[in-house]
């Protein structure tokens, strides 16, 4: 991709990739802290990313204090670029980010869009928000045929809420991750009949809020433990098998329901689209998909930050906004020089917190309070979640007490400025400790 | 009336149409499918055999020795992507003696440059074969290619040059006239052609029989196929084959011409001639026997799985007669595509023979641009073209980085494209990681507006393939889809 790179092209301070939630809040958090000169480059014809799809309510409660459609809640922030005058280059997609070794240059981005062909940026500081995609059923080798009639919940959801189109009629889901349980709903309110929801854990990956709304109020049941093992129909679905799995998720001969249905809807998972980051060689986390950042939200590579979805899952566009709008202003502070720096202190976690971001903490003379975002790898109950110096015996740092944690909800813990400015450790171990009467994989 | 009519626009029929259309001929080809390459020509190995594997002096042979050198020269008139990656049985040293045989015989059938390595040497080569395997022989002109873009390739350059393709023909009956044939298709169209091909395939016993021939049969052998992430491309440089069994060729791992890693196939012999559905036992097939060759192949990065039916003849060799102003084409299973043009040099010689005269046409043209040309120009080029058409700026496939400019030529060029999974061959968009699951609504539409049918028209690949079922609840009442 080097050939792409024009290292004369012109100067632009911050240039935020992706011109969803996470992009927008950026730039908005970005010009809040003093930047002028920037641009939001959006391959969509339209800023708001997939929150333009996503029609139902439950977006902003925390951001704004009022329940919000997807689209109401990327208007929100749409106006507020607008207000500020921030440039978006609409229909733009990026085809590379390349490390710049020239002294205030984080990164060459190249584009290309209809109104300009491919052109480069030479940007002060860039914000990686390229959000995430869905699994593709490819990556779940089910054996059968290949008709048609099987969609990632987030496509049929375009379909439907964007196009106008019914992808089908009888709807079997597999996976009951979030974007499945709303479409569970969306398409019995089309007048489509959902048969039921499969889930291949013992417990579903979505909002407990979204089983509730979504699923109970609507009788659709959801089969924990079941997988789909057989995809029926020649041009288009006519069926799947469903089997129970046992506890090593190994599909148990005996126990499969055929389902007559025309569509099979896959949420099985989201994946950030970092095949720019991966591009550029910045330093990646094998658990969350994304890159390693440090509490400002910047990349192995100096100047150039990430947020929203691309760096992690996040299961409310909320905290995107949150995580986005600290990445902008630490691209502004980079800016302006004042990201020195500083002494690095790795976060490690123990088997039952599957990842932390961010994975390392950078300690200068100003750090502040550092929250700690994580998510446990199973259900755990009456539990103390806890940061440790060094290993497993080191001295705690900071705890919390949880009734529950659950994979579907992503958690948090604070660390304390002092004791980050205190501690000589160079590791910090984040855990989830079972209180003396065991808590069980309910 | 057409001089000559191809049944079948699988990787041979194609070739034999393309080769045809050098000559002052009317020619027409039919299949049965909305698009060309949909049999086993979209669902095999995609590998130019060397040639050392099919018995001395038998047709297989012969054709996948000549096919084999003839190959490069066809990609690179057809613009076609083949790559001379050299290929690699391997061995445990129990089975020094096959290879040594399998040697011999490739030697007899004039394999080039074929060599016994020997494990110092066969690790350096690749260093991510299983530890346990002690030789292998080496085939330098084994080769990978793209049979669908060969095939998609070879039809278009034959259409450009005349030849018409008529889709969506499935032949039910054919008539012996006085001039020749008339075919008849199952929605009662009817072509008439003086000379006749039949190259459809698993089923061209059943086009033989309607011509009167019931001398061979032809059953499907199911093959089922994982392709790994380009992450895995790097895996192997060869393609890997094991010492052939009792139990047959077993499974190869390769890089693919576009930078995935093949594992497979499976062999196992059906009676329906539709199913291609995958199984898991064929999984855990493939797995256990790559095992044998490759070491440690990250099965959690495989992006789909496929499946298709090689036609195996009941002679055990390629079936080819010339009979009555029609060649049959039989059991073209594996070394099928390696041979696919030296069986097309073959055919044009039996029709010459039977009085077909060949004159050579004065404005042929045997080249035709690449399908994927634009990703392969500069940056000045590629701006040149986004100023002549805008649409060359906008990205429509965001994994492999297809613009709207590209899919809109590959719907209207020669073969045109009416389905989504032709779009995807053409031009690879939704090939990609996320397999079309951002870039199918934009890609529908397209079609819809290319074609100027309603949204929900549109299929998968073809017949009853519908990606949508009608209208979301509008005022004023629901219209029930397809």
């Amino acid at each position: 991709m080097q050939n792409y790179v024009d290292k004369t092209a012109p100067y632009t301070a911050l240039v935020v990739i992706g011109g969803g939630p996470a992009g927008m809040a950026a730039a908005v958090a970005a010009y809040d802290n003093g930047v002028r000169d920037m641009v939001i480059l959006e391959r969509d014809l339209n800023a708001g990313g997939i929150l333009r799809q996503c029609i139902h309510n439950g977006f902003g409660l925390h951001r704004f204090g009022e329940e919000l459609t997807g689209p109401e809640y990327a208007d929100r922030y749409h106006k507020m670029v607008v207000e500020r005058g921030i440039a978006v280059k609409t229909g733009a997609t990026v085809l590379d980010v390349t490390p710049s070794e020239e002294e205030g240059v984080a990164a060459y981005v190249t584009a290309i869009s209809e109104a300009e062909g491919m052109f480069t940026l030479r940007a002060g500081a860039v914000v990686l928000a390229m959000g995430c995609r869905e699994r593709s059923k490819g990556a779940l080798n089910i054996a059968g045929t290949r008709p048609a009639g099987i969609y990632s919940a987030g496509t049929a959801q375009r379909f439907v809420n964007m196009e106008g189109y019914m992808p089908g009629r009888k709807v079997v889901i597999l996976g009951s991750g979030d974007i499945g349980l709303i479409m569970a709903r969306r398409m019995t309110l089309e007048g489509a009949e959902v048969k039921a929801v499969c889930e291949l854990m013992p417990y579903s990956g979505g909002l407990a809020r979204n089983i509730t709304q979504c699923l109970d109020d609507f009788g659709i049941p959801l089969m924990l433990s079941h997988t789909v093992t057989q995809i029926h129909g020649k041009e288009r679905l006519t069926g799947v098998t469903v089997s129970k799995v046992d506890e090593r998720r190994r599909p148990i001969p005996g126990s499969e329901i055929y389902f007559e249905c025309d569509t099979l809807l896959l949420s099985v998972g989201l994946i950030p689209e970092n095949e720019l980051t991966r591009g550029a060689h910045i330093g990646m986390d094998g658990i969350t998909g994304g890159a390693t950042v440090d509490q400002y939200r910047q990349t192995s590579l100096k100047g150039v930050f990430a947020c929203g979805n691309v760096l992690h899952v996040h299961d409310l566009v909320d905290y995107v906004s949150e995580e986005a709008a600290l990445a902008g202003s630490s691209a502004a502070a980079h800016l302006r020089g004042e990201l020195t720096e500083g002494r690095a202190i790795t976060l490690k976690t123990d088997g039952k917190v599957r990842y932390t971001v961010p994975q390392a903490v950078t300690v200068t003379g100003n750090t502040a309070d550092v929250t700690v975002y994580f998510r446990p790898s199973d259900i755990y109950r009456d539990v103390t979640v806890t940061v440790r110096e060094g290993g497993a015996d080191g001295a705690i740092l900071s705890k919390k007490k949880r009734i529950k944690v659950a994979p579907g909800e992503m958690e948090t813990i604070t660390i304390k400025a002092a004791d980050l400015t205190a501690t000589t450790a160079d590791t910090l171990l984040v855990s989830i400790e079972e209180s003396a009467k065991k808590g069980g994989n309910a | 009336m057409y001089d000559v009519t191809v049944i079948g626009a699988g990787v041979v029929g194609a070739l034999i149409a393309r080769r045809l259309a050098a000559y002052d001929l009317r020619i027409c080809i039919v299949d049965k499918e909305n698009d060309v390459a949909r049999g086993a020509t979209a669902a095999n190995s995609a590998i130019v055999h060397a040639g050392f594997d099919a018995k001395e002096g038998s047709m297989k042979a012969r054709m996948n020795v000549r096919g084999s050198r003839m190959m490069e020269q066809v990609c690179a008139e057809l613009g076609v992507s083949y790559k001379r990656n050299g290929s690699l049985v391997v061995a445990f040293e129990h089975e020094r003696a096959e290879v040594e045989a399998i040697y011999r015989r490739g030697v007899q059938n004039g394999v080039e440059g074929l060599r016994i390595v020997e494990k110092e040497e066969l690790f350096e080569m690749e260093p991510n074969l299983n530890p346990e395997l002690s030789c292998a022989l080496y085939a330098p002109t084994g080769a990978i290619v793209c049979p669908y873009g060969l095939t998609i390739a070879a039809v278009g350059n034959a259409m450009d040059n005349g030849a018409e393709l008529v889709l969506n023909f499935e032949v039910v009956s054919i008539e012996k006239t006085a001039e020749g044939y008339t075919l008849t298709a199952a929605d009662g169209r009817a072509v008439e052609t003086r000379y006749l091909i039949n190259s459809a395939g698993v089923y061209s016993d059943e086009i033989a029989k309607m011509l009167g021939d019931e001398s061979f049969s032809v059953h499907p052998r199911r093959g089922e196929y994982m392709l790994l992430d380009k992450e895995c491309g790097q895996t192997t440089t060869c393609t890997i084959f094991h010492t052939p069994t009792k139990m047959g060729k077993g499974v190869l791992v390769s890089p693919t011409v576009h930078g995935n890693l093949i594992v497979g196939p499976t062999a196992t012999d059906m009676e329906d001639k539709t199913d291609t559905a995958t199984t898991t036992e064929g999984f855990a097939d493939i797995r256990a026997k790559a095992g044998d060759n490759v070491a440690g192949i990250p099965y959690g990065k495989v992006i789909t799985s496929f499946c298709g039916l090689r036609s195996v003849g009941s002679t055990g060799d390629f079936i080819i007669k010339a009979e009555n102003n029609a060649v049959l084409l039989g059991g073209i299973e594996s070394p099928g595509l390696s041979s696919s043009p030296a069986i097309a040099e073959y055919v044009e010689e039996l029709l010459r023979g039977m009085g077909l005269v060949l004159t050579p046409k004065a404005d042929y043209n045997p080249n035709r641009a690449p399908m994927d040309a634009f990703r392969h120009m500069s940056v000045a080029e590629k701006n040149e073209m986004i100023q002549k058409d805008s649409r060359y700026g906008r990205i429509i496939c965001r994994c492999e980085e297809v613009t709207e400019g590209e899919m809109v030529a590959a719907i209207h060029a020669n073969p045109p494209a009416y389905d989504v999974d032709a779009v995807k061959r053409r031009t690879r968009g939704g090939m990609g990681r996320c397999q079309g699951g951002f870039c199918s609504p934009e890609v529908i539409r397209i079609l819809a507006r290319e074609w100027g049918v309603s949204y929900d028209a549109i299929t998968k690949n073809g017949g009853g393939s519908y990606i949508n079922k009608g209208r979301t609840k509008v005022a004023g009442g629901n219209k029930e889809g397809n």
